[in-house]
């Protein structure tokens, strides 16, 4: 492990996560889809991961990789609320467009 | 620990009673716990534990420091508790008409506790990121508890959205911090940071962390969530966000600030300073023109975040400790006694206009006295709590200014306190466009005799009590903090 680290480089792992963290990032900003913005909230979460777990072999030291079963189990949790959110909103709106929830103004 | 174990399994106690078929029991076995557990706090609190020496309290060493109880965190712990003995007070009469349910939302108001708890009485990063998660799931259920209400729903899908973002930043700068110096332990996270060959990773994570946390404190720039969620969620949790959530969150705030960095820089206190003034100007302005009252309080919530931010100018860690623990003391409690007003004003009504209080005054005074008492309160007239908490704080905020030896340092302390000061004025026109709402207009003439539930007049004296009690002696509140001389004189007639 420590080679393949050692042949890429730090560096790139972080370059890659923060990568897909701005992807993730950009994806909630723009998309107007419910579902494609939790994906996006996903893809944020998992890219955190992804650096937490290079860390980990970086520092040879096993905690990184624990913080990532709290931070996996933590996501399935917040996913599942976001989505009993969603299906409260279809079964009012009959759409998970965001664009339909624009009755808060001030 | 004990005390999140505590109160953890009294939310698993409540879900069971539900089970049991003992729903009568829920809200006063709870109310009872959570007194007990207050007692159990408030008085470790006055006894001992250590004062909070940024992030090297090593106070929980049988806990791995994932848990320390140094005094500020057992100090908030015990304002969390007893805010969220009101909240579950005003609960079985706000849900009336939804019974069955009552056991869930007692529970998630009990879990969310812990998260709060573990959010200021980390040691670790990892508890901090638990205890932030908690919190933040419990209010997105809450939020959205009114499945068939459209507001609700949006409210829920709105802070669920902003919250998993501002989760997901939170996140990423844990694991920077963790890449930058190799462990979640904040004594460890202290020592490395001072370090000269700190990887540039670790500012970068520091400064993603608290763009997560100000977005959880609804500071200015990331504040634009606030307004649409308070409105739009049930009372009852918006009197939960706007008191328990964002005074724990500031709590995290700070403890994090200083337990990461030994000193903190000059750049980001500058940042803060900016933040901070943009809060309290725009929160007290946009507040100006809001006609509903949930809003209004929303945008007064972000300009008190303003004024709590301002403990970053302070000198020591000790008086803004305790600065910051009062004000925050004076703004939830005054937060409350509103709050349960405007639940017993407009309960059922569903929507929250600045005239459904017209002629308050004549119909129901004692509530309007409570309401117009907490509104003084939070706009910093004497007497009341808020005004003493203001006073020090600013007071300070000057006295470290003018004792600078730099003439930037005096410059930046007078335009705070005077941003601090006019916002100040400035907020003092909307609250008394409720004031008077209540006492010079006539009553509506469609509106049906009020009737209150006594948890509702109960919750709105008491706390109203407390915002006098503690503004006449404010050492009640400040003891938990530091070592007053009531405290001393407590331990000299060994009353603890």
């Amino acid at each position: 492990m420590e080679n393949i680290l050692q042949e890429i480089g730090i560096d790139n792992y972080i370059y890659l996560s923060t990568l897909l963290f701005c992807v993730g990032a950009f994806g909630v900003l723009f998309r107007r889809n419910a579902i494609v913005m939790f994906m996006s909230i996903e893809i944020m979460l998992n890219a955190v991961n992804l650096l937490l777990v290079a860390f980990s072999t970086y520092h040879q030291d096993a905690a990184g990789q624990i913080f990532v079963f709290f931070s996996m189990a933590v996501a399935a949790a917040e996913v599942a609320v976001g989505l009993a959110i969603l299906v409260a909103v279809y079964r009012n709106v009959k759409g998970i467009d965001i664009d339909n929830l624009k009755n808060l103004k001030g | 620990m004990e005390i999140l174990i505590a109160i953890a399994g009294l939310g698993i106690i409540c879900l069971i009673a539900e089970i049991f078929n003992a729903r009568k029991a829920i809200v006063p076995i709870s109310i009872v716990g959570l007194i007990a557990v207050l007692v159990y706090t408030v008085g470790r609190c006055l006894k001992g534990g250590k004062e909070f020496i940024s992030g090297l309290a090593m106070d929980g060493k049988g806990y791995f420091n994932m848990l320390v109880s140094d005094k500020y965190s057992l100090a908030f712990s015990s304002l969390f508790i007893l805010l969220a003995i009101f909240l579950i007070a005003l609960s079985p009469d706000f849900h009336k008409n939804h019974k069955p349910k009552l056991s869930d939302f007692v529970a998630t108001k009990l879990f969310l506790l812990t998260g709060a708890i573990a959010m200021v009485a980390f040691g670790n990063l990892s508890m901090f990121f638990l205890g932030i998660e908690v919190l933040s799931i419990s209010l997105y259920v809450l939020a959205a508890s009114e499945p068939k209400n459209l507001k609700s729903n949006e409210a829920g899908m709105k802070y669920f959205l902003m919250g998993a973002f501002a989760s997901g930043l939170i996140l990423f700068g844990i694991a920077l911090i963790y890449g930058a110096t190799g462990s979640f332990d904040t004594a460890v996270i202290q020592t490395k940071a001072l370090s000269p060959d700190l990887p540039k990773w670790f500012s970068i994570g520091f400064v993603l962390l608290s763009i997560g946390l100000l977005f959880k404190i609804a500071a200015v720039p990331f504040h634009f969530w606030a307004p649409d969620v308070y409105e739009g969620s049930p009372a009852l949790t918006t009197a939960t966000m706007s008191t328990l959530a964002k005074v724990a969150a500031i709590a995290a705030f700070f403890k994090l600030a200083y337990a990461l960095n030994p000193v903190l820089s000059g750049r980001f206190i500058t940042i803060i300073n900016v933040v901070a003034i943009a809060s309290m100007l725009i929160g007290n302005l946009v507040a100006l023109k809001q006609t509903n009252v949930k809003r209004m309080l929303a945008f007064s919530g972000i300009s008190h975040a303003g004024y709590m931010l301002l403990i970053f100018q302070l000198h020591g860690l000790t008086a803004a400790q305790s600065n910051l623990f009062f004000y925050a003391v004076a703004y939830s409690i005054a937060g409350i006694a509103a709050f349960a007003v405007v639940l017993s004003v407009c309960g059922n009504k569903g929507d929250e206009q600045i005239f459904n209080f017209n002629g308050l005054g004549k119909t129901n005074p004692v509530l309007a006295l409570v309401l117009t008492c907490a509104l003084l309160s939070m706009a910093g007239i004497p007497v009341f709590a808020g005004f003493f908490a203001k006073f020090n704080l600013f007071s300070q905020v000057l006295s470290k200014g003018m004792n600078s030896p730099s003439a930037q340092g005096i410059i930046t302390a007078l335009i705070l306190v005077i941003a601090a000061v006019v916002s100040s004025i400035i907020s003092v026109g909307y609250y008394f466009k409720l004031i008077i709402a209540m006492y010079s207009k006539e009553p509506n003439e469609d509106s049906q005799p009020l009737v209150v539930p006594f948890a509702y007049k109960a919750v709105a004296i008491v706390s109203f009590v407390l915002i006098i009690a503690i503004g006449l002696w404010p050492d009640l509140a400040s003891s938990l903090i530091r070592r007053t001389v009531l405290v001393e004189n407590m331990i000299k007639n060994k009353i603890i």
